[in-house]
């Protein structure tokens, strides 16, 4: 996976303002693990629609640091779940541990 | 223009706010986690806009609008491109925000708010929805948007109750009415439903199969309490 995530996209919403940009990283930072969690949970569990839920919601944080190669795997991923297919999960999986490295240096 | 956001998502609610805060003309009175709580709010409130997340566990914003008596103009906002057929088919419904929603993308949405007239004279309220039946018939009918919808009771697949309103699932589609389980729970035919859990109603005839405490339907996996396993056991016709 060669894209990297950046905060292009949320200075851009902050204007400025490096309150909103810290209120909204940690709120990002948090949401972003208890998805993650649910996500794993789910997964494991075999459960593929709830699975495409947490993918779904997922996704909207992957657009949001930047990601766009990475936001079509997810979208892709989405649907594969939807049809029982969860074979983008290796790729699905390095967007995860990408961000999640991402928010622990921020 | 006095808006409401209702996105389950609390990142998505924070950008919505911030971007209207970028807009003069926007004054943001309260946002949602869900849909209930915005109907509640609907209820005694009138806003001229809403920002409406589709994709929301149980309770989807195009169930939220289907409540609304007179809906006001509504902006959507998404992660999936692929609903915006469904969109247009709503007259209150005026743009589509693809996630994640930048703000010149957003302040072209609100200039489409404001150059659209405005979709009823009154703002949202909620019809306080009934369910009246026709057991004979194999139909219940329920009070929608002061339109009386016609079910056909074999077509339910289940009913759950969400609070002071339940959702009735059937094969084709989704109906959110204001009523409780066990006014529903009268109204059907007790050799084809029964109630498995405190929150479900589920016909029998659809189920796909029982593990444990739960049966599947459809796609959804409903929980049966020990206490109502017997019976769901004893209805089944079994080898």
């Amino acid at each position: 996976m060669n894209e990297a995530p950046n905060l292009v996209y949320i200075k851009e919403l902050a204007d400025g303002s490096k309150d909103f940009e810290q209120k909204l990283i940690a709120i990002i930072t948090r949401e972003f693990a208890e998805e993650k969690n649910e996500f794993f949970e789910n997964y494991n569990g075999k459960l593929y629609l709830k699975t495409a839920e947490n993918v779904h919601k997922i996704k909207h944080k992957i657009g949001m640091l930047g990601f766009e190669k990475g936001y079509q795997t997810a979208v892709d991923f989405e649907e594969g779940l939807k049809e029982n297919d969860p074979s983008l999960y290796s790729k699905f999986i390095l967007i995860l541990e990408s961000i999640e490295h991402f928010l622990k240096t921020l | 223009m006095n808006c409401i956001i209702i996105d389950d998502e609390e990142t998505a609610r924070v950008i919505i706010q911030q971007l209207c805060s970028q807009v003069d003309k926007l004054n943001v009175v309260q946002d949602f986690p869900n849909a209930i709580q915005a109907i509640k709010f609907l209820n005694k409130e009138e806003v001229d806009l809403i920002f409406l997340d589709i994709h929301m566990p149980d309770f989807t914003g195009f169930d939220f609008i289907d409540t609304l008596k007179n809906p006001p103009k509504i902006i959507l906002t998404t992660s999936d491109k692929d609903f915006a057929l469904e969109a247009f088919e709503y007259d209150c419904i005026i743009d589509y925000l693809v996630k994640p929603i930048t703000l010149p993308r957003f302040i072209k949405a609100i200039q489409k708010a404001e150059s659209t007239p405005a979709v009823s004279p009154s703002a949202a309220s909620v019809e306080q929805a009934t369910a009246t039946s026709s057991a004979e018939e194999n139909e219940l009918y329920i009070n929608i948007d002061r339109r009386l919808i016609k079910i056909n009771i074999p077509t339910i697949n289940l009913i759950e109750a969400k609070g002071d309103y339940v959702l009735i699932k059937t094969e084709k589609q989704n109906y959110t009415v204001h009523s409780t389980l066990k006014k529903v729970e009268e109204k059907l035919p007790d050799d084809l439903f029964l109630k498995v859990h405190r929150s479900y109603i589920i016909n029998i005839k659809k189920i796909i199969d029982i593990e444990d405490n739960s049966v599947l339907i459809a796609k959804d996996v409903i929980p049966v309490s020990r206490s109502n396993r017997p019976e769901l056991m004893k209805r089944l016709n079994m080898l």
